[in-house]
């Protein structure tokens, strides 16, 4: 059943996704996973938030995977993101120079998350979003949702995820101003105000 | 009122009832689990109401989550693949080696990309600080694996034959033997975690995270194959397991890989 076939197309069938559980903590996050943005960089952003379940008690083994375009809308396409001493083993963190646009991230005791990138960059139609992937005990299959930022009315209202959605629902997914380049985006699973979440077709 | 095993097979027997349903009422075949599956009880209070917003990636090939990132050479170091030689002396076990090839829904090779692995040791024990079973940690054994698969899409690692544990969310509740694999495709759309079985394990029937896929056909696809061709003369015992990632990818970003 688990040797495929690529000539017999009607074996080619979808691995099932499991729970990520509660022990990945030893092997998927990695040191400097949520510092995404080079070092010193102007357009670097924070972004930052609590992960909550049905009650609103927010959840301290979640991970978040953020991939998103540099400023430009450009997708990264440089690998490093978790750097290795090939003498002890251990992760170096990025170089702080190269942009992968990719990190990882361990909510901590308190539910919380953040991380540094720089700002996306806008492409094609949509209006420049981060795309996230959640994973946490309890959750069989991952969530996929988006951060968005505020500051551009016209290209939110323009985009063909935000403007199919109703106002409370859309909000979810733009983050807050906080000022000083940090912005907050809560990610509730279920119940009031739960954060749209996507599939892809 | 304490939950029992009796209490979580009834539950599991009527999901799968209802699926079969489903089907017979001409729904279609459910390859993924569903979120809302309740005899995996961590995931009532944390499966979304609402029904998912479904992108058409058909219609911007410009989607961010069309691509995906980038690993390499930097990412991992030679003996991320052998779990046994991470430390100076040899971990306690059925040492194994488990291989298989990397796959999108049109059967092509997903090459370059990164898999990670992690598992409990022999006894049934992950060295993690939460772990509450008491079995013994094993100072020669983390239980953490990465690699990069190759031109043909295939991965490899030496390995432990990991120990089935017990998780406490009903009385006598044990976890079948498994190896934990996070992957990336080509687009972010086919990220996957999930959890590779051994061959016949008893524990299957009893297991709600198992039987949250509850097509028979899909779920027998998380089993891999004891492969005699795969195991090492005088080392260690070989299985097979193919990996095949679903959602939506561009085919472009396939050049150049
Ligand atoms: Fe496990």
């Amino acid at each position: 059943m688990t040797k495929i076939d690529p000539s017999r197309p009607e074996s080619v069938l979808p691995t099932p996704s499991h729970t990520v559980g509660p022990f990945y903590g030893h092997a998927l996050p990695f040191r400097g996973g949520e510092d995404i943005a080079p070092l010193g960089h102007p357009d670097t952003v924070t972004v930052h938030g609590y992960v909550t379940d049905g009650e609103g008690e927010p959840l301290p083994d979640a991970l978040i995977e953020l991939w998103g375009p540099d400023p430009d809308g450009n997708l990264p396409r440089v690998d490093g993101s978790m750097r290795r001493d090939p003498a002890s083993g251990g992760f170096l963190g990025r170089n702080g120079v190269e942009f992968t646009g990719w990190g990882r991230v361990q909510t901590d005791a308190n539910g919380h998350w953040y991380a540094r990138t720089l700002r996306p960059g806008a492409r094609g139609r949509s209006a420049p979003y981060l795309s996230v992937c959640v994973f946490a005990r309890g959750l069989l299959v991952h969530l996929y949702t988006r951060i968005y930022l505020p500051g551009d009315p016209a290209a939110l209202a323009a985009d063909p995820l935000l403007s199919g959605l109703e106002d409370a629902r859309r909000d979810t997914l733009i983050a807050a101003r906080e000022g000083n380049g940090a912005y907050r985006f809560d990610i509730r699973l279920q119940g009031e105000g739960e954060t749209v979440f996507l599939e892809f077709q | 009122m304490t939950l029992t095993q009796h209490d979580i097979d009834q539950e599991i027997a009527a999901q799968h009832a209802a699926y079969e349903k489903r089907l017979a009422d001409g729904g279609p075949v459910e390859h993924q689990p569903r979120r809302d599956y309740a005899p995996y009880r961590p995931s009532v209070l944390r499966h979304p109401k609402q029904p998912p917003v479904t992108i058409d990636a058909g219609k911007d090939p410009e989607l961010v989550e069309l691509s995906s990132p980038a690993f390499g050479e930097r990412d991992i170091t030679e003996i991320d693949n052998d779990l046994t030689r991470q430390h100076d002396g040899e971990p306690i076990g059925e040492r194994i080696t488990v291989s298989g090839r990397l796959l999108d829904r049109d059967g092509r090779p997903v090459r370059g990309q990164l898999v990670e692995v992690w598992q409990a040791n022999s006894a049934g024990r992950y060295a993690h600080q939460r772990e509450q079973h008491d079995a013994p940690l094993d100072p020669n054994f983390t239980g953490v694996g990465r690699t990069l698969t190759d031109g043909e899409g295939r991965y490899r690692f030496t390995t432990i034959q990991p120990g089935p544990y017990p998780w406490r969310q009903h009385v006598n509740a044990w976890r079948p033997a498994h190896i934990h694999f996070s992957l990336f495709g080509t687009a972010f759309t086919q990220r996957l975690v999930t959890q590779m079985y051994f061959p016949s394990d008893p524990l299957f029937p009893y297991d709600p995270i198992i039987q949250s896929v509850t097509d028979d056909a899909a779920r027998q696809r998380l089993v891999a194959t004891y492969d005699h061709s795969l195991s090492v003369p005088e080392f260690s015992m070989g299985y097979h397991w193919d990996i095949v990632l679903d959602g939506p990818h561009a085919t472009w970003i396939e050049e150049g890989r």
